[in-house]
């Protein structure tokens, strides 16, 4: 039978798949997933045809007809704008969108809708790192590097990554190098750096910074600074050094828990290694100081001397499947296409060029995701909310109030391929194409652009997002929105020309004809950039940035109230808000159901054992889960994983506190108590 | 107007403007005695023991202009007025002032030990570097937290180190006998010649002892504690005890004067180490800038950390604490190694941990946040549990081999005996290893395991 090459639905590693005209998935050879798939891409192929996929468009619960949805949603934009200006309309996107999808969304909103009310989940995933790496590089592409470069490191440092869990086949990539994970609990990855003799930090949550600091000490005193790099390669680093300085590692040791003799043990191994790297993930990320922190373990990489040297450096793991070109191309409210800031005026003056408009027509920056939310339904807020691709009733911080204000909203439309819990919520619900049914391009963790490709159509009745939104233009009288991804990615190309994002010289023609095309790419006859810095940085001095950070406590601590600390992450079986996984039986019945890490005398402190339901409860929220007794955690410290929605859903407790320059919210710690669920269900 | 230009009193600068970066809330005048800028002197062990070149400084390079602080620098406070200071500089007219003059070393009745060096600051450090060449002898007198670091930074410079302490066990404020053998034990390891119970009776370019016996050094050098620096508040009649009497405020007994940092005697306690004068000085800055009117400093326990390479030693509460009923104790001479944690119910309450790094950390852990610790005593005397490895024969058949997807031990046992007898055909039957390939040793382990058990699966498939 004809099989399909293209890419696993879920992560930013795109794993190579084979899909038939059936729908079957098998694995692909290819350079990041080495021919391997974890359990959610062999079983990605089971949502094709589900007994819950969305076929029809609804209106109130109501099927219809898609011209009757489209004029409907149309006509509503059309009367709150009229009634309360275009800001009153707002649209919430995705890291799991192609580019196409992505850049026609920016367009989409700026231009069709004329809002700068646009932002996306990305929100609550990349854009502490995304902010930190502009800072320190004037780029910011998760991996500088392609991944298979990581198969000849020696030393790699994972700061709250878990890719064992979250991106099993990236594991095959560090089978030679020792690890050093940084993880509040004994992940996967950390038993794994156990057994290979590596090493394994367990600071509380919160304080990654601090260890981070600790260690820049460390590596400062034993005489392990790269002088001769610090001095050619990069600014700043007296003034990280002169705070780095009063957190010597006993110092630090105090308020992390990481023993002082570990941090030298680590940087020890880092220093001593001839290619390493340090990696962060959203352990380090999800925090009101996310940013900051994810600058301490560049300072780290930078005294070593590893960014923009071959075969070591420093990268960010990238969670989404496009959350890598998902924040490129303008779906973010405060960027145009090819990663240009929507400030900027020449950046405005070419994108406007390109979509034909005005530049004084384009509207400045919006609200960041968790405030954009959080303004629905208010008197200055959106009273319109148009959701591609994301279910923020689970994912977005604050679950309860993420309810309240979607239902003060006079319109919610949402396009979803299963009536995940936002779908529920919706006014108007538009069944929307999966991978395998639809064209595109994905850009993966590496800032390489992929081919998605349609194996087999979607069912009857069903229109890909990209045919949404130019169907949408086309009923509110404006034109210039193509439907067809070719066509979209040829206005993607021209818009992002110039920009650090550059696509121009990429093609679906080079892309299918095998080429691997790393961005920037600014002619079709340049070969891509797979390798960043390794010249200069990307400050106009070509110079990295040390930027001079300093602890601060989480927003929330521990009191005789709430006593612990929860911490959210995932599971390998499932995918973010869960709605595409928690319909897979293989999947669900490994993990079918929310349930809390606990430190057995934690647990038996609250009349829990192993087993039980317990209830978490936060000053925002309660979630009902699972008692997992498990000795190796903290006894101050309960993990919960955020795949599950309703009363299941860890974003309930989670505290919607933002880092002052990503605005990513506080998912990495909150103070909450737990308690037998008296209800139990 | 900040006294004092040390940790504590940059410290207070920095915090102040911090809240108040304008100088709306307070305009700030700093008198400090020494002309360098403030300097990081908790590094000058890691300076001796050449781990650094120098001390670092506190603040930034133009910190007094781009803070608008009127910096006097190398100017003396002599005494204090009503309202004025009186320097060496002239008179400086205050609303609020505060005291962060800090200590000055103590020294024992020992004719001549005025001409060793005493190990306060950077000049002192210097001086002891410029003459710590290799085979010089050197003497130190003093064997509490700073003797301890300032004989292992010696140490490290190849020089010929005796440790002379008049006490029969070394760091006796902190640790118990036991901590202070195996203390004593490890410097002597480090190359440091331990004398206990000895009293030094003068130096004269030869330190002599009480017991008319004679120790041959080059060099002295004295660490024999310090005591808060209180002179001037003394003489403008501010009660003061060993240190400035303080309240939960930092205010003195005279209005709008106020103490933090080694001068200082809270709830009885004077600090000697920086952590509690940092703390306060946060909370003097919220009360000052209006930041945090109810702010108040309630005291910081008592974490000991000797920073000398080679000996990891953390002591908690006081040594006291440690010869109660209800103590974990480990000790291992031989491996240098000590562990001792007082116990309340299930409160750690006081400890003395050397050599076992990761046990520190977390009686720290445990004690400065009063949470209750774990019911399983012996993983808290380790501080973590031990790494397990596991034989994939002895596996349960429950036991996930891939986690990648899924696969438990009985699903791949059953795959082989329906004829996946293979590492490849297991791979195909189950997807085993198919994620990121780290169980391939497990599986390949397994199916050595099953050829073995099993020696003609496929006969017995086939019958």
């Amino acid at each position: 039978m004809t099989r399909t090459p293209t890419h696993c639905p879920y992560c930013a590693l795109q794993c190579g798949q084979w899909i038939d005209r059936a729908g079957a998935v098998d694995a692909r050879e290819f350079p990041t997933s080495r021919g391997g798939m974890c359990q959610k891409g062999w079983t990605s192929g089971r949502l094709l045809r589900h007994p819950e996929r969305l076929t029809t468009p609804l209106v109130h619960g109501e099927p219809v007809s898609w011209d009757a949805a489209l004029g409907y949603v149309a006509d509503r934009l059309r009367a709150i704008r009229t009634e309360h200006g275009p800001d009153a309309v707002a649209v919430f996107g995705a890291g799991g969108l192609t580019n196409e999808k992505a850049y026609l969304l920016g367009k989409f909103a700026r231009v069709a809708l004329g809002t700068s009310q646009i932002d996306y989940n990305g929100r609550f995933c990349m854009s502490s790192a995304a902010a930190a790496g502009n800072r320190a590089f004037g780029i910011d592409r998760g991996l500088p590097f392609p991944v298979t470069d990581l198969a000849a490191a020696d030393v790699v440092l994972l700061a709250g990554a878990n890719p064992a869990e979250t991106m099993p086949p990236l594991m095959g990539h560090l089978g030679e190098a020792a690890l050093i994970v940084v993880d509040p609990r004994v992940s996967a990855t950390a038993e794994r750096a156990i057994a290979t003799g590596g090493l394994h930090l367990q600071p509380v949550p919160g304080t990654d910074l601090v260890l981070a600091l600790g260690m820049l000490h460390a590596a400062v005193v034993e005489g392990y600074v790269d002088t001769a790099y610090v001095a050619q390669r990069t600014t700043g680093f007296e003034e990280a050094w002169r705070i780095a300085a009063q957190w010597w590692p006993e110092r630090a040791e105090r308020v992390c828990g990481v023993a002082a003799a570990d941090m030298r043990a680590a940087v020890a191994l880092l220093a001593r290694a001839r290619n390493r790297y340090v990696l962060t993930g959203r352990g380090a990320e999800q925090h009101a100081h996310g940013v900051d922190t994810v600058t301490a373990w560049i300072n780290v990489a930078l005294v070593l001397g590893l960014p923009g040297r071959p075969g070591s450096g420093f990268g960010t793991i990238t969670g989404q499947g496009n959350g890598q070109g998902g924040r490129e191309h303008g779906q973010k409210a405060d960027q145009l296409p090819g990663y240009r800031h929507i400030t900027d005026p020449a950046a405005r003056t070419h994108v406007a060029s390109v979509w034909g408009v005005d530049p004084d027509a384009l509207p400045g920056p919006g609200r960041s995701a968790t405030e954009l939310l959080n303004a629905l339904g208010r008197p200055d807020g959106p009273r319109a909310l148009l959701v591609f691709g994301s279910n923020v009733l689970v994912s977005a911080p604050d679950a309860g109030a993420v309810a309240e204000r979607l239902a003060a909203l006079d319109l919610l439309v949402v396009a979803d391929v299963v009536p995940g819990e936002t779908v529920r919520a919706a006014d108007v619900v538009l069944p929307v194409a999966q991978w395998a049914e639809e064209e595109g391009t994905m850009t993966n963790l590496e800032g390489r652009v992929l081919r998605r490709r349609r194996a087999l159509p979607p069912p009857p009745g069903v229109r890909t997002d990209l045919e949404i939104v130019a169907g949408l233009a086309e009923h509110l009288g404006v034109p210039g929105f193509p439907a067809h991804p070719a066509a979209v990615f040829e206005e993607l190309r021209a818009a992002s020309a110039g920009g650090p994002a550059d696509y121009s010289g990429i093609t679906y023609e080079r892309l299918d004809a095998g080429e691997a095309l790393h961005w920037p790419c600014p002619a079709e006859d340049h070969p891509g950039t797979p390798r960043l810095f390794l010249d200069r940085f990307a400050h106009p001095d070509g110079r990295a940035r040390f930027v001079p950070v300093d602890h601060v406590a989480a927003a929330e601590l521990p009191c005789p109230d709430y006593p612990l600390r929860a911490t959210t992450g995932r599971v390998l079986t499932h995918y973010q808000s869960g709605a595409q996984t928690r319909r897979i039986a293989e999947l669900v019945a490994v993990v079918p159901e929310a349930f809390v890490e606990v430190h057995p005398d934690t647990a038996a402190r609250s009349g829990l054992a192993d087993g039980d339901w317990a209830r978490v409860a936060s000053r925002r929220g309660s979630v009902r889960a699972r008692v997992r007794c498990v000795p190796s955690l903290r006894t101050d410290t309960v993990f919960l994983p955020f795949h599950f929605g309703d009363d299941q859903a860890a974003n309930r407790v989670t505290n919607p506190a933002l880092d002052p320059v990503s605005r990513m919210p506080e998912f990495k710690v909150s103070a909450v108590r737990i308690e037998p669920e008296r209800t139990a269900g | 107007m900040v006294v004092g230009h040390g940790m504590v009193g940059a410290r207070l600068v920095e915090e102040i403007r911090r809240r108040d970066p304008r100088g709306e809330a307070v305009a700030l005048t700093v008198v400090g005695a020494e002309a360098r800028p403030a300097y990081n002197r908790v590094l000058l062990s890691t300076v001796l023991a050449g781990g650094l070149p120098s001390a670092v400084d506190l603040l930034p390079e133009r910190w007094a202009q781009d803070w608008g602080v009127d910096a006097r620098l190398g100017v003396s406070a002599t005494a204090i007025g009503d309202g004025v200071l009186r320097t060496t500089d002239g008179d400086v007219p205050f609303d609020d002032l505060v005291l962060a003059t800090g200590s000055r070393p103590r020294l024992p009745p020992v004719p001549g030990i005025e001409q060793g060096i005493p190990f306060r600051d950077l000049d002192d450090c210097e001086r002891i570097v410029e003459r710590a060449r290799p085979g010089v002898r050197f003497a130190v007198l003093g064997g509490g937290l700073l003797g301890c670091e300032a004989a292992r930074g010696l140490a490290e410079r190849d020089v010929k180190v005796t440790l002379v302490h008049h006490r029969p066990h070394l760091m006796e404020r902190q640790l118990d006998p036991f901590g202070g053998e195996v203390l004593a034990a490890a410097l002597e390891r480090l190359g440091v010649d331990v004398r206990l119970d000895t009293v030094a009776a003068e130096w004269d370019g030869g330190l002599h002892l009480a017991d008319g016996s004679v120790l041959a050094a080059d060099e002295l050098v004295v660490a024999t504690g310090v005591r808060p620096e209180t002179g001037l508040a003394e003489a403008a009649g501010i009660i003061v005890d060993q240190g400035i009497i303080v309240d939960d405020r930092l205010a003195t007994s005279r209005p709008r004067v106020h103490a933090i940092g080694d001068c200082a005697q809270h709830r009885g306690a004077v600090p000697g180490f920086v952590q509690p004068g940092w703390e306060q000085a946060a909370v003097l800055a919220d009360l000052l800038t209006g930041a945090d009117p109810a702010a108040r400093y309630t005291g910081t326990r008592p974490v000991t950390r000797l920073k000398a390479r080679g000996v990891d030693l953390a002591a908690v509460g006081a040594p006291a604490a440690l010869a109660g009923a209800d103590v974990l104790r480990f000790v291992d001479p031989a491996g240098g190694r000590y562990a001792a944690l007082a116990m309340e119910g299930d409160r750690v309450v006081g400890g003395a941990v050397i050599g076992m790094p990761e046990t520190a950390a977390t009686m720290v852990q445990y004690f400065d946040t009063g949470a209750p610790a774990p019911s399983d005593r012996l993983g808290l005397l380790l501080g973590r549990l031990p790494a397990t490895t596991v034989d994939p024969g002895r596996l349960p058949g429950a036991a996930i081999v891939c986690r990648c997807t899924t696969v438990t031990k009985s699903a791949l046992v059953t795959a082989w005996r329906a004829g996946a007898t293979s590492v490849a055909a297991l791979r195909r039957a189950t997807r085993a290893g198919t994620g990121c390939g780290s169980c391939t040793d497990t599986v390949c382990g397994l199916a050595d395991w099953l050829a073995a058990a099993d020696p003609d699966p496929i006969a017995e498939g086939a019958a």
